[in-house]
């Protein structure tokens, strides 16, 4: 079966810094895959490497067997590859579901259609049927900046999935998030996994957070990877986080 | 917005409409040259504030559109083409020079793009002064004719003038439906967030060329109308002082606002004619009270409507608030 996501041999260097250093593993379809390791290791770069922020100086990316690698974030969204970002990422001018609109038109039609289709690009009853998903309905049209931030974070979250993603790459989604919080976030993600088998790519020091597999990562490279249990009791993983 | 509110925004609407075709009708040849003038830099200054105001892309070459728009028409029409063909000729002209100079922003932002628009600026004002064969250079070109539109001929003053408002009215309406449509909310996107905005799967790059070019479009427009307003264009009007001129009517008006411009054109031309009372200090005194207002509201004259807008509505949810939670504790 071709895997949803295959990194293979990914490399970036910055001058002399290598952060990434040949990294590969691939996810399966309805798979979460955690990412975990010290700061620094390079988590973030393999992200925006993957996601096309930023260009691998080798390697390749495929999606859905379909070689991407360097590919515009834009492009790759609309292939179906979604993300979250570490730091909150909502319009905070626009409502809740203007916020959730914008994250699904333009995935409706081409430019020019969506120039002359209606105003909400025909996702009102989505963004709607999102907005009551995560909670978010008496909250509808507030200004996501006036949100908390645990709103906020489960309204970027809502955003990420407005596209109808199979593969969604969420950074630190737990990160600043209250435990109730927490409790809904992790809800709605693995409901989502089930009911439209989208796979997800979570970096997330939290590891209780709902994972398939566990990817280790340290100074650019993978130290392991394997079940969450097999990782907690791996004896390089632990030196990695805690030292000599 | 409640309907009462809807309501009485079209009210307040149809009383502006009706005052601005009304009250006119008295007014003398330079108030009417005034006017128009105010219409025909609304129309730039609403350009300008989609490129800056909606989409965030920094442009100090509002004002050489306006220039294209003027030389088009004046060289056009003295040349016996109808002043709408000239229009024609001028939108695409304005799209595709507006479209190549929105690269550079794929490139470089906020004051090394100002530079580079100001370098634009500079080159179309050395075109229009110096291709004497084209632009008659510093002579300017002159007898521009005003057009008969519909077989109504409007070489009087109140005929052209109510060309202009028409003009600003059909503008306007373009301009509301494009800011209601996906178009207008990825504009906002590309402005507040661009790299967000490219993980939702916005062209970022065709919404930022787009906005140069439509805001281009709306500069040549103003142009078009400019030329057969003063019936004659030199090079002067269309150098870096008119780009910094349309600049700050978006920005007092309020930028990223849809009537910003019309509020900002109106301090820009009126206030001037307003202020000749105090003869030589009339600069001045401009110049204070344009300082007075952006350091008080650095987001223009509607952001202070904005900020009072906001706080109401936000008494207004904690109010409510307050009460669903008094009615809660009482159930207990």
């Amino acid at each position: 079966m071709t895997a949803v996501l295959d990194v293979r041999d990914v490399k970036k260097s910055f001058g002399g810094i290598t952060a990434v250093n040949g990294v590969s593993f691939d996810v399966q379809e309805g798979e979460i895959l955690g990412l975990i390791g010290p700061n620094g290791c390079g988590k973030s770069t393999l992200f925006n490497c993957i996601l096309g922020q930023l260009v691998p100086s080798a390697g390749e990316v495929r999606v859905d067997g379909k070689l991407v690698t360097g590919q515009r974030p834009s492009d790759l969204n609309r292939l179906g590859v979604s993300r979250t970002f570490q730091l909150l990422q909502v319009f905070p001018k626009l409502s809740v579901r203007d916020n959730l609109i914008l994250a699904g038109q333009e995935h409706r039609g081409s430019m020019l259609s969506r120039l002359f289709g209606p105003s909400d690009a025909g996702l009102t009853t989505t963004a709607d049927q999102m907005i009551g998903f995560f909670k978010l309905e008496h909250l509808a049209n507030e200004p996501a900046g006036g949100l908390s931030y645990g709103q906020q974070k489960l309204l970027d979250a809502a955003m990420a999935f407005m596209g109808g993603p199979r593969l969604v790459l969420l950074d630190e989604p737990a990160g600043g998030v209250n435990p109730t919080m927490l409790g809904d976030l992790k809800e709605r993600l693995i409901a989502i996994n089930r009911e439209r088998r989208a796979t997800f790519v979570v970096i997330e020091h939290n590891m209780e957070f709902v994972m398939s597999r566990v990817m280790v990562m340290a100074e650019g490279k993978v130290l392991a990877i394997g079940k969450p249990d097999e990782i907690r009791a791996n004896p390089a993983v632990i030196e990695a986080y805690l030292g000599h | 917005m409640s309907r009462h509110s809807k309501m009485l925004l079209v009210a307040l609407a149809v009383i502006v409409i009706a005052g601005l075709i009304i009250i006119p009708m008295n007014f003398n040849r330079y108030g009417l040259y005034i006017l128009s003038q105010w219409a025909v830099m609304t129309i730039a200054a609403m350009g300008l504030n989609l490129t800056l105001g909606y989409a965030g892309q920094v442009s100090l070459a509002q004002g050489a559109f306006v220039g294209i728009g003027a030389y088009g028409a004046a060289i056009l029409t003295t040349h016996g083409w109808p002043l709408i063909s000239a229009l024609g000729l001028v939108i695409v002209v304005c799209f595709i020079v507006g479209w190549l100079l929105g690269y550079p922003a794929l490139r470089v932002q906020h004051h090394y793009l100002a530079f580079v628009t100001l370098a634009f600026s500079t080159l179309a004002f050395l075109v229009f002064r110096n291709e004497s064969w084209l632009t008659n250079g510093i002579y300017g070109l002159s007898n521009i004719p005003r057009p008969e539109i519909f077989g109504f001929p409007t070489r009087k003053p109140l005929p052209f003038y109510y060309l202009c408002l028409g003009s600003l009215g059909l503008v306007t309406l373009a301009m509301w439906w494009l800011i209601r449509s996906p178009w207008g909310r990825a504009f906002m996107a590309l402005r507040e967030n661009p790299i967000r905005a490219q993980s939702l799967g916005i062209d970022t790059r065709r919404y930022t060329l787009m906005a140069f070019a439509i805001g281009s479009v709306l500069g040549g427009i103003a142009g078009v109308l400019y030329a057969p307003l003063t019936q004659y264009v030199d090079p002067v009007p269309f150098n870096l002082q008119l780009s910094l001129d349309l600049l700050m009517m978006v920005i007092v008006g309020g930028s990223g606002f849809m009537f910003g411009p019309f509020l900002g054109a109106m301090i820009a031309v009126l206030l001037p004619e307003w202020l000749r009372f105090a003869e030589g200090y009339y600069l001045m005194l401009y110049a204070a009270a344009v300082i007075v207002l952006l350091i008080y509201s650095p987001s223009g004259i509607l952001g202070i409507l904005d900020r009072y807008l906001s706080s109401r509505r936000t008494q207004a949810a904690s109010a409510l608030r307050a009460a669903a939670q008094s009615k809660l504790e009482a159930a207990r």
